[in-house]
C-alpha cells in the first residue's frame, strides 16, 4: 500500500436533497479503511445544513447527522461549519443564538462553527482536498 | 498565512438564482486578504456572472457583479474565461462588464497549485 495521505473534505450539498453528503461519508469511510488520515470536513454553501441538530429523517433512511458524528468519533476528523453560510440558513450555535437573540441553537453536537479561513487552512495543509457538491 | 498555495477558483454557475457565485467570491476575497495568489476562471453558465447591467436578482441579495468589478482592488487581477462557454450561449466578449483573458482550463490547472469549483 502507498504512503498514508492527509485528506480534507469540502461538503457543499444539502443533506437528503443531494448525493454529496452520502458520497462524502462513503469516501471518508473508504479513506479510513485504507489507512489514510481524514483531518477535517468543512461544510459550506448548502452543506452547512448537515450540521443541523434537528434532522429527523424517516427511520428507513440513514441519519446523516449521526453518520457524521460517528465518522468524527472513529477518525478524529473535525466537523467545521462555515459561520457566514450557516447564519443565513438557520444553523447557529449557542453563542450566535445569543448574539442574534434567537430562540435556540440548531448546531448539532460534534460540529463547530468556524470561519472560511479554516477551509483555506485545510486546502493549504492537507495532501488532498476533495469537494462534494 | 503567507504560505498559502496559489488558488484557482472555478465558477460554473450563473449569478442569479443560487448563492454559488457569491460564496465563491467570499472564498476568493478571503484567500487574497490572507495574501494568497488568487485567480478566477469563469466557465459554463459562470460566464454570465460577467455580463454587464445586472440588477438585484431573484434572491433579493446584493448582486455579485460589483464585487467582481472590485476584485482588482483586492489584488485579484487574474480573471479568466472559457471562450467556448461564451460562444455556446451566443455571448460576445464586448457584452461583459470587464476584460478577462480567454484561457484553456488545463493550462490554469497546471499553473495554480490548488483549485476549488463552485
Amino acid at each position: 500500500m502507498s504512503a498514508a495521505l492527509h485528506y480534507a473534505l469540502l461538503v457543499m450539498g444539502a443533506p437528503y436533497s443531494r448525493q454529496a453528503s452520502h458520497s462524502a461519508l462513503r469516501f471518508a469511510q473508504a479513506l479510513h479503511a485504507h489507512g489514510h488520515h481524514l483531518d477535517s470536513v468543512f461544510f459550506y454553501h448548502d452543506g452547512v445544513l448537515n450540521g443541523s441538530r434537528l434532522l429527523a429523517p424517516p427511520q428507513d433512511e440513514p441519519h446523516l447527522g449521526h453518520a457524521w458524528r460517528s465518522l468524527a468519533d472513529s477518525t478524529g476528523a473535525r466537523l467545521q461549519v462555515c459561520v457566514a453560510a450557516s447564519l443565513r440558513r438557520g444553523i447557529v450555535d449557542d453563542a450566535e443564538a445569543r448574539r442574534y437573540g434567537l430562540e435556540g441553537s440548531s448546531l448539532a453536537e460534534g460540529f463547530e462553527l468556524t470561519g472560511l479561513g479554516q477551509l483555506l487552512h485545510a486546502n493549504a495543509t492537507a495532501d488532498r482536498l476533495i469537494t462534494f457538491a | 498565512m503567507s504560505s498559502l498555495p496559489s488558488l484557482l477558483i472555478i465558477v460554473r454557475h450563473a449569478p442569479q438564482g443560487t448563492r454559488w457565485v457569491a460564496e465563491a467570491l467570499d472564498v476568493a476575497l478571503l484567500n487574497a486578504s490572507f495574501g494568497g495568489e488568487t485567480a478566477l476562471y469563469f466557465c459554463d453558465d459562470g460566464v454570465t456572472a460577467l455580463l454587464d447591467d445586472q440588477a438585484r436578482g431573484a434572491l433579493d441579495q446584493k448582486g455579485t457583479l460589483n464585487t467582481i468589478k472590485a476584485l482588482e482592488m483586492y489584488d485579484i487581477e487574474a480573471l479568466y474565461i472559457d471562450p467556448e462557454s461564451l460562444d455556446e450561449r451566443g455571448l460576445q466578449a464586448q457584452e461583459l462588464a470587464l476584460q478577462v483573458s480567454p484561457a484553456p482550463l488545463a493550462s490554469l490547472l497546471n499553473r495554480y497549485q490548488r483549485s476549488l469549483m463552485f
